[in-house]
């Protein structure tokens, strides 16, 4: 039996979702059909993501997998070999290395150059679809610039828990057009999505690719009242210090003793190898 | 408008109904009906009970369609008149009391009798002003300003139903039995509610089957069974 | 005066059957009209020929718009059309689920039109629900529970207040008062017609019930078979009927 073609997909699969994206980088935000197919891992395993990634690949690139900003993850390692395996590309964990990122759920700490593509896995594409479940209405809403139903979210937010509790796939215009559910990253990571790099979405079962070409504008919906804020948890990270960075809690023990670390395991390794030092790792020198 | 030019006028109008469900029976009721009926004068119309009293009346309203003839009411013609030029009418020039007060529920009676004044913009205190003396002079207790007329007691509905008739001042009016069943002194008011009517040059047409009241405020009576088909006067 | 709406022509098949036929009228600022007949008349047709839910087969709805005056909305682009549906026009359905927003809380659906016409502010948009809520006859208090929790009178009371919120000038009615109670209807009604009234709009009101028109339009069309059969002021229709179908439909209707 030969040899997988390079990155799994066969070159005309690849080519039609090259095209799928060159149209997303045209139209920024807009969701374009393609025809997905059927990958190895199951749905909600990033087969979207995969198949952008796929068709984005080229044999000189360095690939970087994170989920919910960990490179360590059985869902970003399975990916990461997948790839070692099917295209032979180089990997990495460190962000500046890498020539194309797949993420799920988060955008890394630093910044991204123009010369990087970010792939996002994406579950639910439709950002109206919270209210409106009929797809011929909401691409009627999208085509005719229909979003107040976008802010009856909000509102219900608001409404019931005294702020815009969304707190991540938090909804956002892109160039001013389209309405765009940003993928399930925080929304401590929106202000990131006006970014250098190229950013791709995909969502496999749903069949939908959208992207956001560099230097776009996207801005986070919200009331005048209400503005938007991207918030994280209050405290620097317990291992490398940062104040600046997203945080997870980790549950320590069963007395609730709780930290906080950066989910974004590359950035974090790399500070404290510059000999940054949090509030734990302290502890652990002393 | 000349003062020798009627306010309101019928010129030979008549009218029939035709029961469609009923073997397509057509039964005349009126035929060569016509009046004349100069600003301040009271026109009674006399008549057998069935001559056409009632149906004259709401021929001129608009209520009833007449089958020909012109029906003028200043210068409209009720007869071919659009929808919105009689409601139009109703609202700016001709009032109708009415046997039987309808009304929407809840709407307390100040309002009711309010209404016909804040239909056409006026200010609403004085609007209101203008009810109260109303109310007042026809002796209907404060108390029940506030509540809906829909349960009051015959007499006094019918007494609220004629503050309503003039708490405008229309050019045109039509009366049907404005003081059947008051007693003495708000008969009196009623009486002197249309005399003041009159004395500021309203045209009107009335039944009244009360002569005493007849005789005093009427000019003219005109006896409908002329217009009356099959029924020689 | 210019008409707010001219109706010429109208006419739907569904394939053979005659849907509506030859419809006509205009309808000037203010005025309230009602359409009875059957099921089947062909009223809920012309109704939604009207509002643009149904695209007409002939005929022309040329509505006084407040920008470019008068514009036949049947040809007009649909996001043109959609604008005005959320503008300048409403329309109530029989049945509140179909224009109420059934997992968003009361608030929110009031709120959803403001939203749509570029309304950004929590506060200023809150008020005005809260505000509508009141003048639909909803406690306050019901703000943010949704009309899933609501009776029938009060959801649709609440899809009255959706659609008025932004101040329409045309408010088109399929059956307001169909499959509630009777004291419940009498509420509703008293409650349109003070904000007609109050609003001065103008309305399309198709129902079979006549007590509804009697109360609340000033004029009256009767269809049958997708045809206009009678057409004049309500009180002269309903107590002076030309038509042997009106005859019928009035003389069938018990007296109270």
């Amino acid at each position: 039996m030969s040899e997988y073609n390079f990155a799994y997909l066969d070159e005309q699969t690849k080519r039609m979702i090259r095209r799928a994206i060159l149209k997303g980088l045209a139209v920024p935000g807009y969701q374009v059909p393609f025809a997905s197919r059927e990958m190895p891992m199951p749905y909600g395993w990033g087969t979207g993501g995969v198949q952008v990634s796929a068709a984005t690949l080229t044999p000189e690139d360095t690939l970087k997998v994170i989920d919910q900003g960990a490179d360590d993850t059985t869902n970003a390692v399975s990916i990461r070999k997948f790839f070692e395996n099917t295209a032979g590309v180089e990997t990495t964990e460190e962000t500046a290395k890498a020539t194309v990122i797949q993420t799920r759920h988060r955008i890394p700490e630093a910044k991204l150059r123009d010369d990087q593509i970010i792939v996002y896995q994406v579950p639910i594409p439709e950002p109206l679809r919270f209210l409106e479940p009929r797809e011929t209405e909401t691409r009627k809403m999208h085509s005719l610039e229909e979003y107040g139903l976008m802010h009856v979210k909000l509102y219900e937010d608001i409404s019931q828990h005294g702020a815009i509790s969304t707190a991540y796939a938090y909804p956002v215009k892109v160039s001013g057009r389209y309405v765009m559910d940003p993928s399930p990253i925080p929304k401590f990571d929106n202000p990131k999505l006006e970014m250098d790099a190229i950013q791709l979405f995909g969502a496999g079962r749903e069949q939908r690719i959208y992207a956001v070409p560099p230097h776009t504008k996207v801005v986070s919906l919200d009331f005048e009242d209400y503005p938007f804020e991207a918030t994280k948890a209050e405290h620097p990270c317990d291992l490398c210090g940062a104040e600046d960075s997203y945080l997870d809690e980790v549950i320590m023990d069963d007395a609730g003793n709780r930290m906080f670390v950066c989910s974004d395991t590359d950035y974090c390794r790399s500070r404290r190898a510059a000999g940054h030092v949090g509030r734990l790792a302290e502890e652990d020198a002393a | 408008m000349e003062k020798d030019e009627a306010m309101i006028e019928l010129i030979n109008v008549s009218k029939s109904f035709t029961l469609h469900n009923q073997g397509s029976a057509v039964i005349p009721v009126m035929k060569g009906a016509s009046l004349r009926v100069k600003p301040g004068e009271c026109v009674a119309l006399t008549g057998a009970s069935g001559a056409g009293k009632s149906t004259l009346m709401r021929v001129i309203y608009g209520n009833y369609l007449a089958a020909s003839g012109q029906v003028l009411v200043g210068e409209l013609d009720v007869a071919r008149a659009e929808p919105r030029e009689i409601l139009t009418l109703r609202r700016e020039t001709l009032g109708y009391v009415s046997q039987f007060l309808r009304v929407v529920p809840r709407v307390p009676t100040l309002e009711v009798v309010a209404e016909p004044l804040l239909a056409v913009g006026a200010d609403k205190q004085a609007a209101l002003a203008k009810a109260s003396g109303l109310l007042r002079r026809l002796n209907i207790p404060e108390r029940l300003w506030t509540l809906s007329p829909t349960t009051f007691s015959g007499g006094e509905q019918q007494r609220v139903n004629i503050a309503r008739g003039f708490a405008r001042d229309y050019p045109a009016i039509l009366l049907d039995e404005p003081t059947a069943s008051l007693d003495a002194r708000n008969r009196e008011t009623v009486l002197s509610l249309i005399e003041e009517a009159k004395g500021r040059g309203a045209a009107i047409v009335g039944i009244f089957h009360d002569v005493e009241a007849r005789e005093r405020v009427c000019d003219r009576e005109i006896n409908v069974s002329e217009f009356t088909p099959g029924m020689a006067a | 005066m210019t008409p707010l709406l001219q109706v010429k022509g109208i006419e739907k098949r569904y394939g053979a059957r005659i849907g509506c036929m030859d419809v006509s009228f205009y309808l000037y600022p203010g005025e309230v009209m009602g359409i009875v007949g059957e099921s089947g008349s062909g009223k809920s047709t012309l109704l939604n020929c009207m509002a643009g839910h149904l695209e007409p087969d002939a005929g022309q709805v040329i509505f006084d718009t407040r920008a470019d005056g008068p514009v036949d909305t049947v040809t007009m682009s649909e996001p043109e059309r959609r604008m005005l549906s959320r503008t300048d026009w409403a329309f109530v359905h029989q049945h509140a689920r179909d224009g109420l927003r059934m997992s968003v809380s009361a608030g929110g659906n009031i709120g959803e039109r403001l939203m749509a016409v570029g309304d950004r502010h929590y506060g200023d948009i809150r008020h005005k629900a809260i505000d509508w809520l009141g003048r639909v006859e909803i406690d306050e208090a019901r703000v943010d529970d949704r009309p899933t929790a609501f009776s029938g009178g009060m959801q649709q009371r609440l899809q009255i207040a959706r659609n008025l919120v932004t101040g329409p000038r045309l408010v088109f009615m399929d059956e307001p008062t169909g499959g509630l109670d009777v004291s419940v209807q009498a509420r509703l009604l008293d409650l349109l017609r003070g904000l007609v009234r109050e609003m001065g709009l103008s309305a399309i009101i198709v129902t079979h019930d006549l007590a509804v028109v009697r109360l609340l339009a000033d004029r009256l069309m009767v269809m049958k078979g997708g045809h206009v059969v009678e057409a004049g002021l309500t009180d002269q229709v309903l107590d002076d009927p030309q038509h042997a179908y009106t005859q019928l439909l009035v003389s069938s209707v018990l007296q109270v």
